[in-house]
């Protein structure tokens, strides 16, 4: 408005919402953040993006008073402040949703929102109030009496958001929010971010989906190496330019080649069910078949049976029915752990709960899930030498960045703690992978790189069954899809010829399956 | 510097910190009551005389014991508060046992050992099973087997008791002399005899950090005492690990007052120590569930017991002294390694800067060199 006039006018001074400068962040062995510089502007959507490591999180956790910055300042309303506590930055304002999840799953909605905020609005009927006056105006469309363990990732997202709102941040930072979500979440989320947008809050959103950021942001601020490069306006700039600012290569995209797929049956899942204590069963007479070379991709808006189903597969929940072969063998009735060593390699779908050891270092995360075989183990013990050699040729392979395999895998950035499991996983020869969101919250860069390990794998003869929320890694790297709704298998679908739209519905049960 | 000696440096100053912390609190409540601070000191910390390092290293030996049982629930996440039933339970049946004598010499005492392991594992066990299959928290369980424990040996106490004579207290037969464990004498004299059982519990030491660090079992029980969902992810089944650990744990509680038993009373009676298990938990915390820390924590806790025994007697201040000692000393352990953790981290962020610095820095946003130490993020 006023970029003519000579000194910047007051309020354009006040328009600014955040304004970071010369912020610095040195962890051991690493430098996360160096000189970093961003000003967000009030009512805008500004995103962050560059590749895993780059230090997005880190410095979003310097904004919200979760570690203090070893050098810079930063400026909320034009005035500065110190944030040494997340308490601080809520007192200005500052709100923030985790990369990974930070609700407490045997608590409801309310008790998640008012946790902690008890002061504000008490716990009873005035909180419920004031929470179902801010879900109606922003569109969150929440359940206050709901236990967050039933919830999906789409519907605990709206609630973090809410549980931000309601302390009334007008400042909110989104970690790699959409990273879980499925296209039309996508797309409520963007509608709800708008809407925050338009009541002239600030909201600074982090993602790997460059065509996402493109699409929602006001204004782009590309990070390499811990150090703001440059902030770009998405009007100016196509995906893959942002995608050579972020790592300085082309965006690639996913493709099959010819099919290896053989008559071989590797992986025979026959009426699998799941009842569920209070009515519709959670998995419901799932039949299908894999063979050698070939990647079953499973389509679904999440929550509709898919994390139930992979563990079904490996044998982690009580009361399924049906039968579980593989190559030959009858796994139904057998501990995860023997279907581990029968060849499974698992990539689950909650990096943080289900694959690492956080406070463990890299080479001891090497070892789990794989305790039974090299190069965990020689003569019968546990063999370090051996697992951080091996260690040491994932984080090469897989381009883990961090200083080495001693370091704990809580100290890895969310994209490079996936990289490792991938690179666990896929390492010792599996002959079925099961990997749920093999990709997500990893770069474009990165991505590539596992597709084409994945890719290579499978010619060499590994079953896949791929879950994935991102319809165009399904298309590209399936042999076949199944959607899978309300815990069914609706319909199958041949990736050469089906179009995301056409996903899309089935998915949500809106159209005809086939 | 080298980073092997900085790191050790750190290492040791952690301990010493609050050691010293401990010691000053100690002092100003010695100096709050009007009691000689420093000739409290003089007496506690004055160089043992052959005597009383046998009585240090003997009840180390017992302390040392009780840490590792504690220690072993600890690092699977597991609070077992009963290590000090486990080893009432345990000492008494070894205690029959040894003393019906059914089998000769040695073969005896083997048997009275397995029995005083397989008792104790078993009073663990109720609380491991209670957990793993009705998800009763081990620690409120664990309370109340201590309590049952207690009333339960007191009971058949009074039935398999002998009267001991000349004097009024009740005790198990005693063990006969073949079925003893020898000690060996560290000095000349009466009383510096040092329990056989020693090297017992040293082995015990030596298996504890072997199977946690060296065997899969071992992994798959830290693995569970981190993430109970990362176990059952990747094939750990937690139940089964529970109830294990428990066992173990509650096995090696078994072993706790046999020092004593086999070594020196060879008999239960109802003066047997006491609060052995508690005195555990301390030891198991102050070593940080690491063999060596737990057997420092141990020679320490029998110092200063050892050595305030004299306090009333000659500077007239009552020994219970020491107690508040060792209880600050756990309270500051805990902060110290905190501390020394933070400063840790700081030298060695210092050190990535200077060796950052040193290389010729690439102007912003252009291109960057690789650089072999350092990972830029
Ligand atoms: N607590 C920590 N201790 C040590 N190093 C850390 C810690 N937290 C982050 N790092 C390091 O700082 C760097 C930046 O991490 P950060 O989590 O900010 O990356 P990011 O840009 O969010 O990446 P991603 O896209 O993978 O989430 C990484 O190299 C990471 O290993
Ligand atoms: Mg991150």
């Amino acid at each position: 408005m006023s970029s003519s006039a000579p000194a910047p006018a007051p309020e354009d001074q006040r328009s600014i919402a955040v304004r970071l400068r010369g912020i610095g962040k040195r962890f051991p062995g690493v430098i996360a953040n160096d000189d970093v510089n961003i000003d967000v502007k009030r009512g805008t959507i500004h995103a962050i993006v560059g590749e895993n490591g780059a230090g997005k999180s880190t410095l979003m956790k310097i904004l919200y008073g979760v570690q203090p910055p070893d050098s810079g300042t930063i400026e909320i309303n034009g005035e500065v402040v110190t944030l040494s506590s997340p308490a601080d930055a809520i007192r200005a304002g500052v709100g923030m949703v985790f990369q990974h999840f930070m609700l407490a799953d045997n608590f409801t909605v309310l008790e998640n929102v008012v946790l902690g905020a008890e002061k504000l609005h008490g716990v009873g009927a005035a909180a419920r109030a004031e929470i179902m006056r801010i879900s109606d105006a922003y569109g969150l469309d929440v359940e206050p009496d709901r236990l967050v363990e039933e919830l999906g990732v789409g519907a605990r997202q709206r609630v973090e958001i809410l549980k931000v709102l309601f302390r009334g941040a007008r400042i909110i930072i989104l970690d790699e929010p959409t990273a879980v979500l499925v296209p039309h979440e996508v797309d409520e989320l963007f509608t709800n971010l708008r809407g925050l947008k338009e009541e002239g809050l600030s909201v600074i959103f982090i993602s790997h989906k460059l065509d996402e950021v493109l699409s929602v942001a006001e204004e782009i601020t590309v990070i390499r190496r811990g150090t703001t490069v440059k902030t770009v306006d998405p009007a100016g700039v196509t995906a893959r330019q942002l995608a050579e600012l972020m790592v300085g290569s082309e965006l690639p995209s996913p493709s099959t080649e010819t099919s290896t797929v053989t008559d071989e049956v590797l992986l025979s899942v026959q009426h699998l069910g799941l009842p569920s204590p209070e009515g519709r069963p959670l998995l419901n007479d799932i039949s299908f078949d894999i063979h050698r070379g070939e990647i079953l991709g499973i389509a679904g808006v999440e929550g509709n049976g898919q994390a139930e189903l992979v563990e079904a597969i490996m044998g982690m929940r009580h009361g399924v029915t049906g039968s579980v072969r593989l190559s030959g063998t009858d796994l139904s009735h057998v501990s995860t752990r023997d279907r581990r060593e029968s060849g499974i390699g698992y990539i689950p779908e909650d990096r943080q709960r289900h694959g690492l050891l956080l406070d463990s270092p890299l080479w001891e995360n090497r070892i789990l899930g794989h305790q039974g075989r090299p190069p965990s183990v020689k003569h019968g013990l546990i063999d370090k030498r051996g697992a951080r050699t091996d260690t040491q040729r994932i984080i090469e392979q897989y381009d883990v960045r961090t200083p080495g395999p001693d370091v704990l895998a809580r100290a890895l950035s969310g994209g490079n703690q996936q990289k490792l499991i991938v690179g666990r996983e896929m390492s010792g020869d599996p002959i079925l992978l099961i990997a749920s969101h093999p990709t997500r919250g990893v770069d474009v860069g990165a991505q590539a790189a596992i597709w084409d390990h994945i890719k290579d794998a499978r010619r060499k003869g590994l079953a896949v069954l791929l879950i994935s929320a991102d319809l165009d890694e399904l298309i590209g790297l399936s042999d076949r899809i199944e959607v899978i709704l309300r815990g069914r298998l609706v319909g199958a679908f041949d990736p050469g010829d089906v179009t995301p739209e056409q996903l899309g519905s089935a998915m949500t049960g809106a159209g005809d399956p086939a | 510097m080298s980073p092997r000696a900085t790191k050790f440096l750190l290492g040791i100053a952690a301990p010493v910190l609050a050691l010293v912390t401990a010691f000053a609190i100690t002092s100003l409540v010695l100096i709050a009551a009007g009691d000689p601070a420093g000739e409290v000191w003089g007496q506690i910390l004055s160089v043992p005389e052959t005597r009383k390092l046998t009585n240090i290293i003997n009840n180390a030996t017992v302390l040392y014991l009780s840490g590792l049982a504690v220690a072993i629930g600890f690092r699977m996440n597991l609070f077992n508060i009963g290590v000090d039933g486990q080893y009432r339970v345990g000492a008494f049946v070894a205690a029959v046992v040894a003393g019906e004598a059914w089998l000769p010499g040695y073969l005896n005492t083997l048997l009275a050992v397995a029995a005083a392991i397989l008792c104790g594992a078993a009073w663990a066990g109720i609380a491991g099973l209670l957990r793993a299959t009705r998800g009763v928290s081990e620690v409120i369980s664990t309370i109340m087997l201590n309590f049952i424990a207690t009333s339960l040996v007191a009971f058949f106490l009074r039935k398999a008791a002998v009267r001991v004579e000349g004097s009024n207290s009740l005790g198990t037969k005693v063990i006969p002399e073949g079925s003893r464990i020898p000690s060996f004498s560290i000095g000349s004299g009466p009383g510096t005899e040092v329990y056989g059982f020693l090297f017992v519990a040293i082995f015990a030491g030596f298996a504890f950090w072997f199977v946690l660090n060296k065997t899969r079992f071992g992994f798959d029980l830290r693995a569970t005492g981190q993430s109970t969902t990362a176990a059952v992810a990747n094939g750990i089944s937690v139940k089964k690990m529970t109830i294990l650990a428990m066992l173990i744990s509650g096995g090696v509680a078994g072993l706790v007052g046999l020092p004593i038993l086999f070594g020196s009373a060879y008999s239960y009676g109802s003066t047997f120590q006491s609060g052995l298990g508690f005195a555990g938990i301390a030891i198991a915390l102050l070593g940080r569930n690491n063999p060596i820390g737990i057997a420092i924590g141990a020679l320490l806790f029998s110092f200063l017991n050892e050595q305030s025994n004299a306090l009333q007697i000659l500077v007239g201040v009552s020994p219970d002294i020491v107690a508040i000692t060792q209880g600050v000393i756990v309270l500051t352990v805990v902060i110290s390694y905190e501390i020394v953790r933070r400063y840790g981290v700081r030298l060695e962020q210092q050190h990535v800067a200077q060796a950052l610095a040193s290389e010729a820095p690439p102007p912003p946003g252009g291109p960057s060199s690789a650089e072999p130490e350092e990972v830029r993020a």
